[in-house]
């Protein structure tokens, strides 16, 4: 237990190792635990933030789906609807056109028949003139007997 | 080990606790400098803040490697033990506690080299009679560290109070600024300023001193025959892992009470 000069060159050694501690071992090194402490916190709020917008977005994917299904399903209705409404038409259509069809093939058979009974008459008249004319033997005027011709013609 | 003396417990256990004195001034006295005590110092500081140093230089904020981590792990250790204790602003006490344990606990480590085979290295290796190995086994090294302490108390006081507020202080707490009980403050503040660095100092010391002691009764222990030598070197070794914790212990508790004495310097009374 002597106290002696050592006691001052200690302290002073001391006082060096706490200014070299001081000046170039602390800050530095706390320094580099707080810039990775922030670093870490930073991650792990990003994961947090990441994990939140996962959740959000699949909840906006449930939604978008809930509503494409839903918009399929009102195309695929009025699709249907499209095609019955479509198909009705065309029967309606359809039916109109073979009737109009049907009434003109009607009327023009009716018109053949007026015209080849005409033809028919005229014919048969002419066949009956000169038949007469035979009987005759002399030429019939047509100008005298046109009502007698027609008489005829009528009666045919 | 003294060559030319005979070997007594006297002259072995003595042997052991000589300082390498060397008187810088006429006889001695008051200027003698024991260059064991100083040069274990500067080499175990150099080695641990050097080492601190190195990693410092190669510090980065991403991945630490091992070496790194352990050194940040002393170091937060260190800050989150002064954050505890200390609320004041000045941003010099984690450094300073940082490097109170750092050395203490590195001189204090010198226990762990058995006593009688490093005096046989200071002996042949580097030719040194009265070689000690353990700095805070040294008075001197433990009240150097104290004394810086005490001063780096009076220094906060006087800085966060002012001086007037520090002798105030001095004068007028505990009891009462009546000037009838001032000499009684200033009795009382004495003895606690006294009292702090003296018990500060003599627990590190007494702790290393007995430590090293109880080494040597063990290694002289040995030195008596095969019983001796079966029962030394078990306890020996008992004792060298009891001694992990009270290297640890005794460096922590210091700078603890660093950190403890620099705060109650902020305190207003």
């Amino acid at each position: 237990m002597n106290i002696n000069l050592t006691l001052l060159m200690q302290a002073v050694a001391f006082a060096a190792f706490i200014w070299f501690t001081a000046r170039f071992v602390w800050p530095p090194l706390m320094r580099a635990i707080e810039s990775r402490r922030k670093e870490i916190a930073d991650g792990l709020a990003a994961g947090e933030q990441g994990r939140q917008n996962l959740s959000s977005a699949e909840k906006r994917v449930a939604d978008l789906m809930a509503e494409a299904k839903g918009r399929a399903a009102e195309i695929v209705a009025q699709g249907e609807k499209f095609r019955s409404e479509t198909i009705d038409h065309a029967k309606v259509e359809a039916k109109a056109e073979a009737d109009r069809i049907v009434a003109a093939a009607k009327s023009e058979i009716a018109q053949e028949v007026a015209r080849a009974r005409e033809s028919l008459r005229d014919a048969v008249a002419s066949l009956a003139v000169a038949g007469a004319e035979k009987i005759l033997k002399r030429e019939v005027d047509a100008k005298a007997h046109a009502d007698l011709l027609r008489e005829i013609q009528a009666q045919l | 080990m003294a060559a030319g003396t005979d070997l007594t417990p006297t002259s072995y256990i003595g042997h052991h606790l000589t300082f390498q004195a060397r008187p810088l001034a006429g006889d001695g006295g008051f200027w003698t400098v024991h260059v064991d005590t100083l040069v274990m110092t500067l080499l175990l500081g150099a080695l641990a803040f050097g080492f601190m140093w190195w990693i410092t230089r190669k510090a980065s904020a991403g991945v630490p490697s091992k070496t790194q981590a352990f050194v940040e792990l002393a170091v937060e250790f260190v800050n989150n033990q002064v954050k505890g204790v200390y609320h004041g602003e000045s941003r010099m006490v984690a450094p300073i506690a940082l490097t109170t344990f750092v050395l203490v606990l590195f001189m204090n480590a010198m226990d762990f080299l058995p006593v009688d085979i490093m005096a046989w290295i200071y002996h042949n290796v580097f030719h040194q009679e009265n070689w000690r190995g353990v700095p805070t086994a040294d008075v001197n090294t433990t009240f150097a560290l104290a004394l810086s302490v005490f001063a780096l108390m009076i220094f906060y006081s006087i800085r966060v109070k002012g001086l007037g507020g520090w002798i105030h202080e001095l004068l007028c707490a505990p009891f009462g600024s009546n000037p009838l009980l001032w000499p009684a403050n200033l009795l009382f503040n004495a003895v606690e300023y006294v009292s702090k660095p003296l018990s500060h100092s003599l627990r590190l010391f007494g702790n290393m001193y007995a430590g090293e002691i109880i080494f040597m009764l063990l290694g002289m222990w040995a030195a008596t025959g095969l019983v001796g030598v079966f029962f030394g070197s078990f306890l020996h070794l008992g004792w060298a892992i009891f001694h992990i914790l009270i290297v640890v212990l005794q460096a922590y508790i210091f700078m603890m009470l660093t950190v403890v004495y620099i705060s109650m310097a902020h305190e207003h009374h």
